[in-house]
């Protein structure tokens, strides 16, 4: 075989493969658009479930999602970055911030169920938080930090560190150096990190499970101490705890949450590479 | 008048001596050039006079370095007022990825001037200052790197005068620059100098013979020679000098 023949067959080799990559999500997405589509109305968005969940809607899980997911950024957001900002702009190298590094990694690797356990032994039963928005939330932020830190401190650290000596020959302090001009270049990057963060933070069910998911309960929360349905734990709940559910509804559950997912990514797409082409150096 | 006086000066990367005994007294409104090859510790020697090695970690100094008599080594000068006073100017044009108006107003913003009106005149000041206010005017809130390199170069002195320091050093400003942005610093150099005490890294030596007053050469991290520049270039005292600015040695 000549070898532009061979360079043809690896190329169409290759192309096929990453095609494997797109054609699950293709798959996901389009399976529930078709499935789940019949499902969605106004009414399904907005009204409670009743029947046994059978019918009527979301409203309930979708607003406690949304509120988990804003108590995680609420809690996530600060520590992550001023965590980050601390160990990329001001600490050195000892034992101690090795001994954070580290730890990040491995909050990162934790199964989230694990967060789930952990999360109902710390919060809901030692700090008597009981099964609740906050404790939920909590776990939830813990979960999403080695994320936002990890993305936050790459973008930091691609910010030229010449622009660090100048605003120090200008007479600026550190921190002023790194507030007018390090973070609002590594803005876009820290942004997209939270996003993703929240995203994740957002779709999980395993964290939420003994923490704060209530399986049926078709009422809006009052405040942080009460429990919560939640879309993820919902979708699991209709789809194999409930017998006889019409397979329509756990579609549209799933639709909805993956549009929530997908629209909160879309939107970190969009600000990252907005960012990306004013950034010139 | 003498504004820095240094004296017996060591510095260290870790093990390495970086500069050896460098004793030098710097006058106020000249134009001091040091000049030497790659390696011979000129531009440490000049981040010495702003102390921008602190922020390199395991070098150490001893030795003293006095502006207008006061060791800026001492532990009780404040790191941040000393830079104020001692500006300096980057190798590469080096102007913040933001407006051509913000990149000016940083220094003054960051000492705590926040009155738009007065942040405006300053801003003009200092580009009138360092010869770019009728090119960049109309554009004031243009991204600063949509200026030419030679501009961007301008840009940074504006931005370093407009801390109204009162000695200013430049790093190799023109190595990065064409011939004609290259004059157009040199001549702004000799207006600046009426105002500011400059000190002037170069590789160039002909950039040196034109620009400078006074001028000092590095080798192997020793001050080989300091002089009156015409003196330096045309009656060097040691042997390596003369080798050096004739293209023997270096």
């Amino acid at each position: 075989m000549s070898r532009y023949r061979m360079q043809r067959l690896g190329f169409a080799l290759l192309t096929l493969i990453s095609l494997v990559v797109v054609a699950p999500i293709l798959a996901v997405i389009g399976i529930i658009l078709v499935e789940g589509m019949g499902a969605i109305s106004w009414e399904f968005i907005t009204a409670m479930p009743f029947d046994g969940m059978k019918q009527g809607g979301i409203f309930p899980a979708l607003v406690g999602t949304l509120l988990l997911t804003l108590g995680t950024a609420v809690v996530a957001i600060p520590i992550g970055v001023g965590g980050t900002i601390y160990l990329a702009e001001y600490a050195r190298d000892t034992l101690v911030t090795r001994c954070i590094r580290l730890a990040i990694v491995n909050l990162a690797g934790i199964p989230s169920i694990v967060y789930g356990l952990f999360g109902l032994g710390m919060f809901v039963l030692f700090l008597r938080m009981g099964t609740s928005i906050l404790a939920g939330a909590l776990t939830l932020a813990i979960m999403t930090l080695p994320v936002i830190i990890s993305t936050a401190e790459e973008s930091l650290r691609s910010v030229p560190t010449e622009f660090r000596t100048v605003s120090a020959s200008l007479g600026g302090t550190r921190w002023q150096g790194i507030r007018y001009i390090i973070l609002p270049q590594a803005l876009p990057g820290i942004i997209t990190g939270i996003i993703l963060g929240l995203l994740r933070a957002a779709g999980e069910t395993a964290p939420i499970l003994f923490t704060v998911a209530a399986f049926f309960l078709p009422r809006l929360p009052q405040s942080p101490f009460d429990p919560t349905m939640a879309l993820p734990y919902h979708l699991y709940v209709i789809s194999t705890q409930v017998p006889g559910m019409p397979i329509h509804i756990q579609h549209g559950t799933a639709l909805v949450l993956l549009a929530l997912v997908l629209s909160m990514n879309l939107f970190a797409t969009i600000i990252r590479s907005y960012f990306r082409r004013r950034r010139q150096w | 008048m003498e504004k820095i006086r240094v004296e017996h000066l060591d510095f260290y990367y870790g093990n390495y001596r970086a500069l050896s005994d460098v004793s030098i007294a710097i006058e106020e409104r000249e134009i001091t050039a040091l000049i030497g090859p790659s390696g011979c510790g000129k531009s440490t020697f000049l981040r010495c006079l702003n102390r921008m090695n602190d922020t390199i970690r395991g070098t150490r100094v001893n030795g003293k370095v006095l502006l207008d008599g006061q060791d800026i080594y001492h532990r009780n000068t404040k790191v941040v007022e000393l830079r104020k006073r001692v500006g300096m100017v980057f190798q590469r044009p080096n102007p913040f990825p933001q407006s051509i108006f913000s990149n000016v107003a940083f220094g003054p913003r960051v000492l705590g001037l926040m009155n738009r009106r007065d942040l405006a005149s300053i801003v003009e000041e200092s580009l009138r200052g360092a010869a770019l206010w009728d090119e960049v005017k109309d554009r004031l809130n243009e991204d600063a790197l949509s200026l030419a390199l030679g501009q961007q170069q301008r840009l940074c002195i504006a931005r370093t005068i407009a801390v109204k320091p009162e000695v200013i050093l430049m790093d190799e400003p023109c190595s990065a620059l064409d011939p004609i942005a290259t004059l157009q610093i040199e001549e702004l150099m000799q207006s600046l100098k009426t105002k500011y005490t400059i000190v002037i890294v170069t590789h160039n030596m002909q950039q040196a013979a034109r620009v400078s007053d006074f001028t000092g050469f590095f080798w192997m991290g020793k001050l080989v020679e300091a002089d009156v520049t015409d003196s330096v270039f045309t009656r060097p005292q040691k042997k390596l000098t003369e080798d050096y600015i004739t293209g023997r040695a270096g």
